[in-house]
Order: C-alpha cells, then structure tokens, then sequence
C-alpha cells in the first residue's frame, strides 16, 4: 500500500484534509452517510403490510395522536444505510483484534446457521413443554458439557451477561451465608484485587457487599500473605480472575481457596479468561464455588458490537441450592422447566434474574461451537491461545516492555516504559495501531501497570497474521523511540473520523437527533 | 480443526522462538493436581455436517410457533421480520465487532446506536435513552435502582398489572439493597388505584402498558399524583409495537420508560436474546444505567459519535457505578433499529392498527365461543379470556392438535385459584383468519 501522504510530517491540528476536497466529502470507498433522520421522505416506507380490517377501535381512548417523528425510507434506502455504517467499522472478519480480555476469536458462521432454524429461532418461551423438548434438550446438553468443562456440579444458566453471571454468584454466595447464619449475614466484605475487572467491585456492591481492594505481588500475581492477613469474621467472599488480568494463572489459586474456606467465606472465580485453560484445567479442580461462562469470550458467541452475551454460572454443592428460577429437570417423559417458586422443592433459590429461560440464541451458537471443537479441538483452542499470546510477547519483548515475566497465559501484558521520553502515550501508540490496518489492544487496563497494553491474540489468528502484526508494532515502537512523535499524535488519519472530541460529547451531551428547528431553539 | 489456523510446523517454529519445549511447557504455572490431561468425557471434534444434524435434529422435536397457529404473548411476541434486517446484522462489521471503545473505527456502530436511542426516546415520548439492556425484566429492575438514587427514597410499589417475570427479577436484584418492595395483588381487572399506597417513602410506582392482562389504561392522573408525592412513575411496555398506536407513556407523565424491544427485529428464539428498551427525562441522565453514545466533533471539526458519560459506569467508577452492566444487547438493539427504520412512521402506525384490529377481530369471535368469556375490555394485541377450566389443560389438549393457544396465566401465576382458568392471547400481523378459525374450533371441540 503506498500512502501519499508523509507520515513523518508533523500535521497541524484542524488544518485541511483531503475529505474536504471532494464534492460531498466522499473518499473513493469511504463514504460519508448522513443520519437516518436526515434521510426522511415522509410517507415512505421499507414494508408493505396488508390492509389493516376495518373494526371498531378498542384503545380505551388511548389512541396516540400526535406524529412520533419516524423518518420513512424505502428498502433500497435503508439497505445501503446500514451497509455503509457498517463499512465505517472494524470487525474479527477484517483482521487482528487483539483486545486483551475479551477473546475477539472468529465467530463460525455455522453457529448463525445453527441459531436460525426455526425450530429454535421460532419457539415461543411459554408455550407447552412437550412442545419445546429439543430446545430443553440442547439447553441440558450444553449446560452438561460446561459443567464439565469447569468441573462443576451446578450451573445456572440465565445469566445474560457475563456482569450478570457475577450478579448471580454474589447473590448465590450471600444467600449462601445468611443460610447459614440464620438471617442477615454479619460478613459483608469482599476481597477484590486491584486488577479485576470493573465488574466485580460493582457487583459487589449490588449485592450489599463493601469491595476491600487485595494487593498483587511484585509477579503480578495475588499476594496470598497480604490477602490471608485480610481473612476475617467479616469477609464474605474473594473474587479473583483466573488466569488474572495480567495475563498470568494464579499458581496460588488451591491455597487461596483453603484460605477463603478456612476463614468462613466463598471463592468466586471471574471465568471471562476461561479460553486460557479450557479443556486443560477445571477450575473446580482449583476449589472455587462458583464461576461465570462468557460465551461470547470462550465459547465464541458473537459480541456484535456490544452484546448480546451469555453468562452461565457453574456453582459448587454449597452454592447450588440458591441458584436462580428457571431451570430444567428431566426423568423419563422428558424435560420439564422449573420456572416457579411453588415448584422448586427443597432448593431455595434466590429468584429470577431474566425474562424467560436465558439466551437460548447463545445456548446454541456454543453448543455448535463445543461440539464442532470437541474434547480434542477446545485443549487445542487452549494451548494455541497460550502459544500465540506468548510467540507475541517473545518477539516483542526486546522492543516493548513486558509488565511481568513469561510464560504468560493467552494475553500478554505490556505497560509504558518503552515510551518513556518518546512523548507518545498509550493512547497514541494505540491511535497509530489504527492507521497501520489494527484494532488497538486493550489500553490502560489493568490498572496495576502504568500505560497498560493488553493483548490477547486468540487462537484463530495464523503465524502469518501474528507476523504481520509483530513486524507493525515493531516498526511503531522503533519508530516512537526514534522520535516520529507526529505519526502517533496525529493519528489515526486513515480513518471516517479521526480522534473525536470525548470532553464535548461529555460537557453538553447530545444523546439524539432532534430537528433543525427544534436543535436552533435550543440553542437560543 | 477447521477453526484453527496453526499448523505443525508453525508450532514447532512458534515454540522456538520463544525458547520453550513445549506448548505444556507454557502451563508451567498450573498446579500439577489440576491438570486434567485428557482426563475427562467428553466427545471428539465434529464436522460442520455431523453438527448439523445433531442439532438440526433437536430443533425438528419443536413446535415453532410460525409453524402452527399461534396465540403466545405474555411478553414475547411473534411478529414478521423483514429480510433485510437479518441480512444487515449478518454482515460481519456489525456482527464481529466489540463494544466501541475505539471511536475512530466504530463510527458505524455508533451511529446506529444514536438512531436507536433516538427511536427509542421518539416511540415512547422521552427525552433520552440508553444504548439498550439486556431485556424489559431488568430494565425494570435497574429503572427502580434509579429511582431510588434519584429520590433517596427506599420505597417501591409494582402494580399487579405488571409482568409476574420483570416483578420477580425486580424483587431478586433488589434483595440484598434493602429497598421495601410493595407489589399488589394480580389485577385482572385492570382497575386497581395505586395512588393510595404512594407515601413519602415512596421512590417509584411501577405500571405496564398494556398490563400484564392486556389492559390499556391512562397513566397521567397516578403520574401527576406520584409527581405530587415526590415520588417517580416508572412505565413498563411489554409489547413496542403498541407504540404505533397507543398514548407513549412519556405523554402521560411517566419519569422513566422501559421496554422489551424483542418485537422489532428480534424473533421469539425460545426467550432470548432479547433487547431491554431504557428511556428517561434528560435531567436524570447522569443517574442511568447503562452505555450512552453521545455526539461531538473529531480532529477536524467533522460530526461523530463516541460513548460518553462514562464516569457512570463500572469500568470507571467500580464500586460507586449505575450499574454493574457492560455487555448489553448491542446487535439485537441494532435489529429494532434496522426493523424501525424500514418501517418508519407510515409502517410503524400501520403495523401497530393491523395488530391492533386482528385481535379486535379474535376477541369478537372468541367471545361468541361458548363457556369463553372475553375479561379485557381496552387492549392493544393481546387480551385475557376466561374458561370455564383450567386454561392450562385446555391449551395442552389444543398443542395436541398443532395449535398453541395462548399462554394460561396459571404458568406464571401458579399458585392463584382466581386465575386458573384465564388464558391470555396475542395476535399479531403474523395471525391469520384460518389461524383463528383452527383455535375456535379446535375450542369449541375441547370446551
């Protein structure tokens, strides 16, 4: 690809560019697309309907009168809309995504397939069980292989998200103990490393629980000495990532678990690193109570721009009794749903925390995925997750600083100091990534590294992608020490916008289209 | 593996280049007791045709509702979905992309939430919205968490005309929070007043329209009695499409909207994923759970979208959050989006009257059924009907014949005597006259 432009001169903000030299601000195959509101002939419409019969209204008096403000456009229209949008995006399909912690893995398209028979896609949540059997069936096979996988004799399966797995294992672990205390449980702290994910603080909080911050060793791993002289009367659960956010397993994980039980409380594991080990190690193996499943990590549910995920909850023993309305029992007439409290026997769960039985889409995108992959295919997604993260780090280790010493996991962590001097920033270097043909890495997380890079290349990238990529962050971490400082300030600039105005949209937020006339009278 | 792009040779390369022997060499952390080394039961790798069959076969032993006459509501609704929206989704820019941390390369996804927060605050007559939820049953809940930041108040008041699912998960997310939940008794009748319960503890009273029982009612006198109180009234729509037709909550006082949006874009898919619909007054904005995309300026002064107000969510703030939510319904909201969009005002209101005049049409002749007794007056697409049995086992006999008649209210409310024999049936554009003359039939025969 050969660029006309001079990348090592420095540009000087706001100054002219080329998008503004062609008529309506076209570049060749970037196109510009105005708001679908700006789109509007009233009256059009992209779906016929048929007639609406006449019948005398039974609204209540409720009929809604004034206009909504729904611009009208025809299928054509609207089709090239959304398809331009979506050009103005990077995606798995285009190339590398190295977003450390979220396991941007390809999505195989037989599992949209799968997901779309009508015999899924069709079913109606409530209608008669005996008319649902092979959707409880393909529930309960894919709840059996995850239970499996972890280790795990339990799991509830509603969670729709893996924020919302967290929710439901506190919840589980704080019915857990005021069971066993006999009423309001007394323990209300949760320890929590300073590295997790936002989630699991915020998690704790929604169960009633105050988060008590645990420090990692100089290894980046927990400190099991400083978290076991945190253990106390009062501490309800620890909430640890296994492998940790820093892209390293937690070789304490059995000691913490003795600890944590030895003191009274409950080890809930952050599984949305799960694709390090899966197939190799069952995190029940490692005495955890419970664990959430981000199908859209590990197990490849597409995370289309945002969700919707999965967040199944394997639970131990001692956990198993609280997990949440509905679930699926089965004897010899087939599958039945206990979805009511008058049906849960001696179980008490802790409610309901979804409309309905969960996300029946995603249950069948991994189950497709768990079966294509198998017992062989998911160790060797495992282990070459784990090669890939470290075959990156190993060729960028002289030229980049890694934050902690290999092997790592399926991620590799880096942090800033090899910007030092450089006047680049995380942020830069991640900017200029973007004009090179790459989503960035995660940035500046965990928050344990100064300017963290987290990368996570996942095992459905080749040697050849991975080389391709080495030899680019190569050449901008040479090229940042060398002091080409404009090439990362200035970027991205190959892009439909360049860095955009994050302070503006947050001081006068403008969360939707409104008219012209109605957006001038706001402004007087 | 057809999935995985390494070959032996690369690993062997690979391997040397960082210097180790192997790839367990790497597991060198794992503790030797955890390693499974095989050690489990579970089956080998399939091809894309095995995979095909197995699970084609389980979707064989359904009964999908497009299948057969269909009168299944309560919350979910089987609507026709327009080709283009599953081809548009389809594409991989929007079906593999993440959450739009990167604006720069996310502009697309961006700007289709812009439209969908703009839609969404449009249909239900509010000023702002979310990026989306994971469904109606926890917008509920989290529109009830704001109400209470927003009142410092511990109270709240669920009608009994409120989904029995969103009012479980309401109560199961709130009960460690210590926040008094006060929920009235089904109300069949759609006649209950809940201004009487609203106290200067109260944080929000929670309705739904269409209730629960299919009842359309007018909101704005209990709002002004709640704004009286000082208390919020959150409005619950269960069903989008009566947008197109029916009063927007916002135009009846409501301080909070939210929505199952399963019925544009999305299919039944046995429950999920489904799409939460969260829209509120602009002067509580801060207090909302959720993603935001909000627009600004790039570099050269060129119009863009990036996610903002972020200092409310979990990543930044942790413990002190909104929410704890981060993934969302992000391709799902994108569907409603792409559903609304075709249709646009013309479609969006003629959709809303035929579903509208199709059930009218069902609730004339079911009530000249014998022993069937038509309860909702009021509706949108969906009424409640009373047997002269237990509605459970006359829609079992009626699945026997390839009709599924609704759904007993009996299976959400098991335990209320009152309610056994009353059945609550949707129609959409999708019911047809030979599909309601299979239910009065096949009714007429089991009654």
């Amino acid at each position: 690809m050969a660029h006309s432009r001079d990348l090592s001169r420095p540009r000087q903000a706001g100054s002219p560019v080329a998008a503004r030299d062609t008529v309506l601000g076209h570049q060749g195959l970037r196109l510009e697309e105005d708001l679908l509101f700006e789109l509007d002939s009233p009256g059009l419409s992209g779906v016929d309907l048929p007639n609406v019969p006449a019948v005398e209204a039974r609204l209540g008096g409720l009929e809604r009168r004034s206009e909504i403000g729904l611009p009208g456009l025809s299928e054509p229209e609207i089709v090239r809309h959304y398809t331009r949008l979506s050009q103005k995006n990077y995606a798995i399909d285009m190339g590398t995504y190295p977003l450390g912690s979220c396991t941007m893995k390809h999505n195989p398209r037989l599992n949209e397939k799968m997901a779309r028979l009508p015999g899924f896609a069709g079913l109606h949540p409530l209608q008669p069980v005996e008319t649902a059997q092979g959707a409880l069936e393909l529930i309960d096979a894919t709840a059996q292989w995850l239970k499996t996988l972890t280790g795990m004799p339990a799991i509830a399966m509603s969670p729709a998200a893996g924020a919302h797995g967290e929710l439901c294992g506190m919840m589980a672990i704080r019915a857990a103990l005021d069971a066993r205390d006999g009423g309001e449980t007394p323990r209300r702290r949760v320890l929590v490393p300073e590295s997790a994910h936002g989630t699991n603080p915020a998690t704790a909080a929604a169960c009633g629980f105050t988060v008590d911050p645990i420090p990692a060793n100089d290894d980046g791993r927990v400190d099991v000495a400083a978290f076991a002289a945190k253990l106390g009367d009062d501490v309800a659960a620890v909430m640890l990532t296994n492998p940790n956010t820093c892209g390293l397993f937690e070789p304490d994980m059995i000691e913490i678990a003795r600890l944590i039980h030895q003191a009274g409380g409950y080890f809930y594991c952050d599984g949305a690193n799960f694709n390090a080990i899966v197939g190799r190690v069952r995190p029940g193996d490692l005495g955890i109570d419970c664990m959430h499943i981000n199908l859209h990590k590990t197990f490849s549910t597409p995370h289309g721009g945002g969700g919707p995920g999965a967040g199944p909850v394997v639970l131990s023993e001692a956990l198993a009794p609280f997990a949440p309305r509905p679930w699926i029992v089965h004897d010899g007439d087939g599958f039945a749903l206990v979805e009511n409290d008058a049906d849960t026997g001696d179980a008490t769960p802790i409610g309901r925390l979804k409309g309905f039985h969960g996300q029946m889409g995603m249950f069948v995108r991994a189950f497709a995925y768990m079966l294509s992959h198998g017992k062989d295919g998911l160790s060797q997604v495992s282990g070459d997750a784990v090669l890939n993260a470290n075959y990156v780090m190993a060729r960028l280790q002289d030229v980049m600083t890694p934050s902690f010493e290999g092997p790592c996991m399926h991620e590799c962590l880096f942090d800033d100091r090899f910007l030092d001097g450089s006047g680049v920033t995380t942020l830069d270097f991640s900017k200029a990534m973007i004009d090179e043909g790459y989503h960035p890495m995660t940035m500046y997380f965990p928050l344990v590294v100064h300017g963290a890079m987290l990368i996570e290349p996942t095992e459905t990238e080749s040697k050849r992608g991975l080389d391709d990529f080495i030899a680019v962050m190569r050449r901008l971490a040479e090229s940042a020490r060398a002091g080409e400082q404009a090439r990362f300030t200035g970027a991205p600039e190959f892009t439909p916008r360049r860095r955009l105005d994050e302070t503006m949209a947050a001081r006068k937020p403008v969360l939707r289209w409104f008219p012209a006339a109605e957006t001038a009278e706001a402004a007087d | 593996m057809r999935y995985l792009p390494l070959t032996e040779l690369d690993r062997h390369d690979m391997l040397a280049a960082i210097g180790a022997p192997s790839v367990e060499s790497l597991f060198r952390d794992v503790p030797e007791a955890a390693r499974l080394n095989g050690g489990f039961d579970l089956p080998d790798h399939k091809s894309e045709l095995e995979v095909e069959q197995i699970i084609g076969a389980m979707a064989d032993r359904n009964m999908a509702a497009g299948d057969v006459p269909s009168f299944l509501g309560a919350g979910a609704y089987h609507h026709h979905i327009p080709a283009a929206v599953d081809h548009l989704i389809q594409r991989g820019e929007f079906l593999t992309s993440y959450t739009p941390y990167q604006p720069e390369i996310s502009q697309g996804t961006l700007q289709a939430l812009f439209e969908f927060q703009t839609q969404v605050a449009l249909i239900t007559g509010m000023e702002v919205a979310n990026a989306s939820m994971y469904d109606g049953a926890t917008s509920c809940a989290e529109a009830v968490l704001m109400a209470r930041r927003i009142t410092r108040r511990d109270k709240a008041i669920l009608s009994g005309g409120l989904h029995p699912h969103y009012r479980d998960v309401t109560e199961t997310q709130t009960r460690y929070l210590d926040l008094e939940i006060v929920a009235t008794a089904p109300d069949l009748t759609g006649s209950e007043d809940l201004a009487a319960l609203i106290d200067d503890d109260t944080a929000c009273v929670v309705v739904q329209n269409p209730g629960f029982f299919g009842h359309l009612r007018d909101f704005s006198a209990l709002a002004v009695q709640c704004q009286a109180k000082g208390a919020l009234l959150i409005a619950v729509v269960p069903e989008v499409i009566s947008l197109g037709a029916v009063t927007a909550p916002g135009d009846m006082g409501a301080d909070i909207v939210v929505a199952e949006g399963q019925s544009l874009g999305n299919p039944l898919g046995f429950g999920g994923p489904y799409v939460g619909l969260f829209a509120a007054r602009e002067k509580h904005v801060r207090q909302m759970p959720g993603r935001l995309c909000g627009q600004t300026v790039d570099e050269d002064g060129r119009r863009g979208w990036v996610l903002t107000l972020s200092t409310r969510e979990q990543h930044i703030r942790r413990e002190k959050a909104t929410s704890n939510i981060c993934t969302n319904a992000g391709l799902c909201a994108l569907a409603f989006t792409i559903h609304l969009a075709l249709l646009g005002e013309e479609g969006f209101r003629k959709l809303a009257a035929l579903n509208h005049a199709r059930a009218v049409q069902l609730a004339d002749r079911l009530s000249n059924v014998r022993g069937v007794d038509v309860v909702t007056d009021a509706f949108f697409n969906e009424f409640a009907v009373r047997l002269p049995r237990p509605a459970a086992g006359v829609v079992s006999e009626l699945a026997a014949q390839r009709v599924l008649a609704g759904v007993p209210v009996s299976r959400l409310i098991p335990n209320d005597t009152g309610l056994a024999d009353i059945l609550l049936l949707a129609v959409t554009e999708t019911t047809g006259e030979d599909d309601m003359d299979a239910l009065v039939a096949a009714l007429g025969e089991v009654l």
